[in-house]
């Protein structure tokens, strides 16, 4: 064989699919990929402000974990973060391309803040807190099934219906802000039942966002157990890795998509509700702040496994919290993270190549 | 009449921004790459054109108006080449996923936009607010004679320079796509690129090119947003949702550029058409912003119902093609 190359134009490098690759290897090649990036972002950042970079990252750890205020304020939003990617999940699984979480959220929030403003002061806090969660979720599920069903029955592109749902629960809460603007005139909504604090998630256990922490705990738990152990999460899978087989093997595909995005769309309505009584206690557009989009990488990122979304997220929102700091650290302007969070994406996007595949060059290849 | 006049001077403003996007983004899509960071990339063009001028203008003491016009012209095409460059190293050299790649490319751009703009001013020693006006000039600069004339010469002729580049790139687009042998090979490659690859075709170059001079003339619909349409002026935030748009526009206009030209007319209308109805309240004025997308999820729904062939996303569309992988 190795006769016959001979005088065959080679080309310069050959590539492969890594059939064996270390754990070790991997987690090199990410932390490689993670301090390149911290490299990259300090030459930019060094560039466009000719601030030290030492100083920068020093201010970027202080305004992440600082304070204990701090710290629990990037922890709260790891959660949110962390819980909206745990929703994704499922459906990217099942290789359903849902980048409506955004919207999904939205919907989730308004929901419940809608049952907030009406029946604030007049269910008792049980009850409240029932109604608040499911209207959450049913308004994220039926934000996620439409979609889903144009998709299980006549292939309508999901990225892209996804994506417009996204901008119609925008423009829907818009719409509601006006309608519950307060005070008149302000369109916004500001702090609602700030008096008498009910639908405000309280504290447990002495912390303040305990029932953010438990509730994300437990549906982190849940969908890993859900998708490995269980039989819907085998035929999510199976979906996933190839529909025709999975018909062949008796799975009725509509069905999962149908009840995959229906999970998928009431959990991102349960971030919602997290944000809105767990966190802000109001709702804007922009309440859902991008995590729609950024969980979709966070999940992509952690190969779907809702564990490793836990460090990922922890970054992710470390260095967007440490960004805003230095932004007023430095007086400049807070968008400094979205350029950071970019950077750092491509470099841990870009490393996923080394880590499936290995790359080898021509002249390594002795003529035998 | 004159209301009339106005409601579609504006119409065409707000439409030729997502026209340029969405032309960027149909080049890139035939080549069978679902690039959702075609807003990072308009704000990136948008940026960069500032930039340029902003730099040009401080630098000179007399700035010519078309030296500031062809510095930030280049800029942003430069910007907007530069974004689908490291879309293009991401998703087809190291093979990593359409999707989250394009959304990270969104974060980056709209977050690089926002924080120059934002800071530009602090950045060069405090100069209050940016401006341009030499350059932003050279960009409103209506037709002579041609637009005085009543009435045609407003709904026609009177508007800058890239409301008809970005016509003309339709027109070439479509020209190139349908009747030129290497448009078929992009559009061959955008369907099956394995049949494409086992018939010669560079698959690989394709996709390079179309998704970095998609780029670029996606990063001329951020230029036209900050020099025309905001007349050299950075608002942060202030290019708001179009860059989506442009992305709807291009299912839209069913992955033709001709189409997107008259879509991106009805998109722009659609986009303001509530300050035109009277009576509408605060909160009615929402739902009517909802209208683009609402028309954009029937079109996709309709597209997908009829199923005819030639009305279909490219094949392999978000699909990563890999020839070891077949």
């Amino acid at each position: 064989m190795a006769g016959q190359i001979h005088g065959v134009h080679e080309p310069l490098f050959h590539i492969s699919k890594r059939e064996d690759c270390s754990l070790l290897w991997a987690i090199l090649v990410r932390l490689a990929a993670i301090a390149l990036a911290l490299v990259v972002c300090g030459v930019v950042i060094v560039m466009l402000t000719g601030l030290n970079p030492v100083e920068v990252y020093a201010g970027i750890i202080d305004g992440a974990v600082g304070s204990s205020r701090r710290l629990w304020v990037t922890i709260r939003d790891t959660l949110a973060l962390l819980l909206v990617a745990v929703a994704l999940t499922p459906a990217f699984k099942m290789r359903f391309w849902n980048v409506g979480g955004e919207g999904q959220v939205l919907i989730g929030a308004t929901a419940t803040a809608a049952v907030m403003i009406n029946f604030g002061d007049k269910l008792p806090a049980g009850a409240l807190f029932a109604a608040m969660i499911a209207a959450a979720m049913l308004a994220g599920m039926v934000w996620g099934i439409i979609p889903a069903l144009f998709k299980a029955g006549w292939n309508t592109n999901e990225t892209l219906f996804t994506l417009m749902m996204n901008y119609v629960a925008t423009q829907f809460v818009a719409f509601c802000i006006v309608y519950w603007e307060n005070p008149a005139g302000s369109n916004s909504v500001g702090i609602i039942n700030s008096s008498t604090k009910s639908g405000w998630l309280p504290a447990l256990f002495g912390m303040t966002y305990g029932w953010n922490l438990l509730i994300v705990v437990v549906i982190t738990a849940f969908m890993y157990v859900y998708l490995r152990y269980s039989k819907q999460g085998y035929e999510i899978a199976y979906v996933g890795q190839s529909v025709n087989t999975a018909r062949y093997a008796g799975i009725s595909v509509k069905k999962v998509i149908i009840r995959t995005m229906s999970i998928s769309g009431a959990l991102c309505g349960l971030a919602g509700f997290i944000l809105v009584s767990g966190a802000g206690h109001t709702i804007s557009t922009t309440l859902a702040g991008g995590r729609g989009f950024t969980a979709i990488v966070v999940a992509w990122l952690s190969k779907l496994n809702t564990f490793t979304m836990m460090i990922v997220s922890f970054l992710l929102t470390f260095m967007a919290k440490g960004a805003i700091q230095i932004a007023s650290q430095f007086s400049l302007n807070e968008n400094a993270s979205e350029i950071i969070t970019g950077i750092l994406l491509f470099f841990v996007l870009g490393c996923e190549f080394f880590i499936s595949y290995k790359v080898e060059f021509r002249h390594r290849r002795k003529e035998d | 009449m004159g209301t009339i006049i106005i409601f579609i001077q504006k119409a065409i403003g707000q439409g030729v921004c997502m026209l340029l996007g969405a032309n960027g983004e149909i080049l890139t899509e035939k080549s069978g790459n679902l690039n959702l960071g075609v807003p990072g990339m308009m704000y990136l063009g948008g940026i960069a054109g500032l930039a340029a001028a902003f730099m040009y203008e401080r630098a000179v003491a007399v700035p010519n108006a078309f030296v500031g016009f062809m510095l930030s012209l280049l800029a942003a095409l430069a910007a907007g080449a530069l974004g689908g460059l490291i879309y293009s190293v991401l998703t087809i050299t190291l093979r990593a996923n359409q999707n989250v790649s394009g959304l990270a490319l969104t974060t980056f751009g709209v977050g690089l936009g926002n924080f120059f703009g934002g800071s530009m001013s602090k950045l060069a020693g405090g100069v209050g607010q940016i401006s341009v006006a030499a350059t932003a000039g050279a960009f409103r600069l209506k037709l002579p004679l041609l637009s005085d004339i009543p009435v045609l010469g407003d709904v026609l002729f009177s508007y800058g320079i890239l409301t008809y580049l970005a016509i003309a790139i339709s027109i070439v687009m479509s020209w190139y796509l349908n009747r030129t042998r290497q448009g078929l090979c992009l559009r061959a490659v955008g369907e099956s690129p394995a049949t494409a690859d086992a018939a010669g075709i560079n698959v690989q170059l394709y996709k390079y090119m179309a998704t970095v001079i998609g780029g670029a003339i996606a990063g001329l619909g951020g230029l036209y947003f900050v020099m025309e349409y905001s007349g050299g002026t950075w608002t942060n935030n202030g290019f708001g949702d179009r860059g989506w748009l442009a992305v709807a526009l291009v299912i839209f206009a069913r992955w033709r550029p001709l189409n997107a030209i008259w879509g991106s007319l009805l998109f722009g209308a659609l986009y303001i058409l509530y300050l035109y109805i009277p009576g509408l309240g605060r909160s009615t004025q929402e739902i009517f912003k909802m209208l683009p997308y609402v028309v954009t999820i029937i079109v996709l729904i309709l597209t997908s119902l009829r199923k005819k062939k030639e009305d279909q996303p490219p094949e392999s569309l978000g699909l990563h093609y890999f020839r070891e992988e077949r």
